[in-house]
């Protein structure tokens, strides 16, 4: 994998890739702990639309975030066919409910570009910068921003 | 990863934890004097766990608790001596003592600040006046000085008739005589700690020159030798201007183990008749008569002629050192010797870290689950019935909650640790309001989850302040009733139907009813023409806002009242409840969970969600009928319960799971009652029944949820909420713009 790139020391890192209906985005694979099927989650009471509710993890209450509502984007109730992804962020343990995940991708820190503004303020909570690949364009996710609480103090 | 730990620093934990222990012991021996029931041992006990803390603490250079430890103990020395008459003054400085002493354990330790100098040296100037008999009676001619390290005696009391050990005083200390006769008499035990005379002898001669000479008339036939006793004793002149103190030093760590005596040479009357004899013939006869198979005698030492330092014969127990029980310790730190005090049949126990015991448990918390999970999906399955799967699966289950009882036993820990604090508060608390208290505890030795223990004291000692600041009275006034100037307060922890159940009573004056109604009335929480019991008046002492201490006192009014206490306790899935007795005294109950893991609670479901209410919040369930739901104004629902409205509260609906109202007799009301004493039911769909659970934090990956206390997981392994019902009560009072109920409604 190192052959991509002429020095192997430049800051590169892998990424995983995932869709939200017809948008790609990729976090740090570093973050992801495990990769599982959606299972139904228990509904929190008043929460946050984006919160889909909590499932057991081998044992543990894991909250679940539609990244979708979360970034403002489709409302599709979930299938079998969606995808958990289990985060570290912030020292919790958190699902994060996507479409599929894609890929796995190596980037180097000079290939992101800043998120330009045509982007709502919304999303731009989110996304730290943005790359093409393939003729794609991949989002990068700020996971610390992903939890309701995190985002207050960031406002 | 403890091997990463600094061997010395895990010296010092040790050393600390022991600590703790020999506090626990010196709180309960003095307590034990004060209340009479003491016998000979409790003082020599007492007077070792002061001795084992300065002993350790020295090791580890803690030289401010040396130093107190030392006038301490030094006083406690001049007690089992009965040289001080152990009086009530004398009793109450040394118990004032003890806390000082955990103080300065625990600034040592790095928790808590260092004892404040002036209240220390207090301390220490009222324990020296005792020691030099300023306040005894006993007209003694002391004439000791006050030496950096002060005269000690060091006769252990298991032969008080060795020698007259109040001669010891006699003899001035600060001028230097011309040198020292020490009779020292070992013990086994200080071979036990792996002491050798020898090496005292040498530390001896560095003083000046000495001649040894050995005393072997106490030693028996070879067939009647234990190799594990110590038979020898040895007296040393010392010749030289040598301090009397810098001798004792020499003993300082082994002075509990033998018996010693230190006398000025030209002293004529010598108190043990030292027999001179020629050890080496006695040995030499011995060894004639001895058969080859009989263990050697342990302590094969010759005549030591000076000058030294030739080699000391060192009398290490060779043999006993091979069949001895309580193997000598091998570590030559003295931290570890005082605690190594032989307990033949010790209990065998191990420190295990409370993490790897809380992974255990989780661990195990999961497996439950899985279990009933699995079983669950072969009952689906229709597999059960047509194999020996069924047989197996019993037996697993039968199993896994064995594991279970195990691992949480593991955890489980008696109320010691917190009923041994409660005797200094006691005190504190009695000294500053001015009355005279008697602390009675029992049951100390009950278990509970080491969750619930930490989290008792605090209750408990609030509870003990108010016993103490509301419930008994002054001196004068309880003479005056007839009753004794000193009031008695019960400290009762016991067993009972599974949960655990700690009793606070007190003789004093009983709960005034009529100014408690008085007081609530005044401040707006009930009617004012209010028919109330007596029990339900006692009651109204929990309710928030309320406090009967008029001035607010130093001791119990700090803003908190028992309102507090009782939702700690209601916070740990506890009751509290109180009886009173006019004129006679007040007795405090609480019941608690013997854990916090698991929680006793109704499975319900409400909109196709299952929820979990706990137990201890329900009061009853019924059937909600038509003609007992009414409703006050649009769509606040209340319901007939007894003699009572009590708010309805459709959960779905409060949570958001449903959005519009069903009838509310299509399903069940649940009566609760809040911790603030209100009681409203709970309108759910079904009951599923009722089951222990276990608890799982929302917090831990998420947040906080108003009206969930917390999660957990079924045996279909879906996460059920458990509710909060005080804040679904709270909430849905929120919503409705209705003034507060009053509790006489």
């Amino acid at each position: 994998m190192t052959e991509q790139f002429s020095t192997p020391a430049a800051a590169s890192r892998e990424l995983i890739a995932f869709r939200i209906g017809e948008q790609e985005f990729c976090v740090d694979i570093m973050a992801v702990r495990e990769i599982r099927g959606w299972t139904p989650a228990t509904p929190l009471p008043r929460s946050p639309g984006f919160m889909k509710g909590v499932i057991n993890l081998r044992g543990a209450v894991l909250p679940i975030i539609d990244l979708g509502v979360r970034f403002g984007l489709t409302t599709s109730e979930p299938t079998a066919r969606h995808v958990i992804m289990v985060a570290h962020i912030g020292g919790r343990l958190v699902g994060l409910l996507v479409d599929a995940v894609s890929d796995i991708i190596q980037l180097r820190d000079e290939e992101v570009q800043p998120t330009p503004d045509v982007a709502s303020d919304h999303v731009k909570a989110f996304v730290k910068g943005i790359f093409a690949l393939d003729g794609r364009m991949i989002s990068l996710i700020e996971l610390d921003r992903i939890l309701p609480e995190t985002e207050a103090e960031a406002a | 990863m403890t091997d990463a730990v600094d061997p010395f620093e895990a010296i010092k934990v040790v050393f600390f934890q022991e600590c703790d222990e020999l506090l626990g012991d010196l709180e309960t021996g003095l307590l034990a004097i004060q209340s009479g029931s003491a016998d000979d041992e409790t003082i020599h006990a007492v007077f070792r766990a002061v001795h084992s803390v300065k002993g350790g603490a020295g090791a580890f250079g803690l030289d401010d608790l040396v130093r107190f430890a030392h006038v301490f103990e030094t006083l406690l020395d001049e007690l089992r001596a009965g040289r001080r008459p152990c009086d009530e003054p004398t009793l109450n400085a040394l118990l004032r003592a003890a806390d000082v002493l955990a103080d300065h354990v625990a600034a040592a330790r790095g928790q808590g600040a260092p004892v404040e100098p002036a209240r220390s040296a207090g301390l220490v100037a009222e324990l020296e006046a005792l020691t030099h008999g300023d306040v005894a009676p006993v007209a003694e001619t002391v004439v000791e000085t006050v030496a950096p390290l002060p005269v000690e005696a060091d006769e252990f009391g298991f032969k008080p008739i060795a020698f007259d050990l109040s001669s010891l005083d006699a003899p001035a200390v600060a001028e230097p005589s011309g040198g020292w006769r020490i009779v020292l008499h070992p013990h086994a035990q200080m071979y036990a700690k792996a002491n050798e005379t020898g090496l005292l002898l040498r530390e001896l001669a560095r003083l000046g020159p000495v001649a040894v000479s050995l005393d072997t008339s106490a030693l028996p036939d070879l067939a009647e030798m234990s190799p594990e006793d110590a038979y020898l004793s040895w007296t040393i002149e010392l010749t030289g201007p040598v301090d009397e103190a810098a001798v004792r030093e020499v003993f300082d760590f082994v002075e509990a183990d033998c018996d010693l005596s230190v006398r000025p040479l030209d002293s004529v009357a010598t108190p043990l008749p030292v027999a001179q004899t020629t050890p080496d013939l006695d040995i030499a006869a011995l060894l004639a008569r001895a058969t080859a198979d009989v263990p050697a005698q342990p302590e094969p030492a010759p005549v030591v002629a000076i000058p030294f330092p030739t080699p000391a014969p060192e009398p290490v127990p060779v043999a006993a050192r091979v069949q001895a029980t309580p193997t000598p310790a091998a570590t030559p730190a003295p931290a570890q010797a005082p605690a190594a005090a032989p307990t033949p049949p010790a209990a065998v126990t191990i420190r295990v870290d409370l993490e790897r015991v809380d992974r255990l448990i989780n661990v195990v918390g999961e497996l439950v689950i899985q279990q009933a999970m699995l079983a669950q999906r072969v009952t689906e399955s229709g597999l059960a019935r047509s194999s020996g799967i069924s047989v197996g699966l019993e037996d697993l289950e039968l199993l896994t909650r064995e594991i279970q009882d195990s691992v949480m036993a593991i955890r489980a820990q008696p109320v010691k640790s917190v009923f041994q604090r409660m005797p200094r508060l006691v005190r504190e608390v009695g000294e500053m309001t001015g009355k005279r208290v008697r602390l009675v505890t029992a049951g100390e030795d009950t278990e509970v989850d080491k969750t619930v223990v930490e989290r008792l004291a605090e209750p408990i000692t609030h509870m003990l302040r108010n016993a103490i600041d509301h419930g008994l009275e002054s001196p004068d006034d309880r003479v005056a009733a007839g009753k004794p100037a000193e009031g008695t307060v019960k400290l009762v922890a016991l067993h009972r139907s599974g949960r655990i159940v700690i009793e606070i009573s007190d003789d004093g004056r009983g709960i005034n009813r009529e100014r408690v109604k008085g007081i609530a009335a005044a401040k707006g929480l009930i009617a004012d023409d209010a028919d109330l019991s007596d029990e339900e008046i006692d009651n109204l002492i929990f309710l928030p806002g309320f406090s009967t201490a008029e001035t607010i006192s130093d001791v119990s009014g700090r803003g908190v009242g028992m309102d507090v206490v009782k939702r700690s306790i209601q916070a740990l899935g506890g009751r509290i409840s109180i009886a009173s007795n006019p004129g006679k005294g007040s007795t405090f109950t609480l019941s608690l969970p013997l854990t916090l893991a698991v929680l006793d609670g109704m499975v319900v479901a409400a909109a196709e969600q299952t929820l979990v209410a706990p137990l201890t919040a329900i009061v009853e369930s019924l059937t909600p009928r038509v003609q007992d739901v009414h409703h006050v104004g649009g769509h606040d629902a209340v319901i007939r319960f007894r003699d009572e409205f009590v708010p309805l509260i459709d959960v779905a609906l409060n949570m958001g799971f449903r959005d519009t109202p069903v009838p509310p007799s299509t399903g069940v009301a649940v009566v609760i009652e809040t911790e603030a004493g209100f009681r409203a039911a709970l309108l759910f769909d079904a009951i599923q029944g009722q089951r222990q659970v276990v608890i799982k934090s929302l917090e831990t990956n998420y947040q906080q949820v108003e009206g969930v206390a917390a999660a957990t997981i079924l045996g279909d392994g879906r996460v059920a909420l458990i509710l909060d019902v005080d804040a679904i009560v709270a909430t849905a009072r929120r919503k409705t713009t209705r003034p507060e109920l009053k509790l006489a409604s």
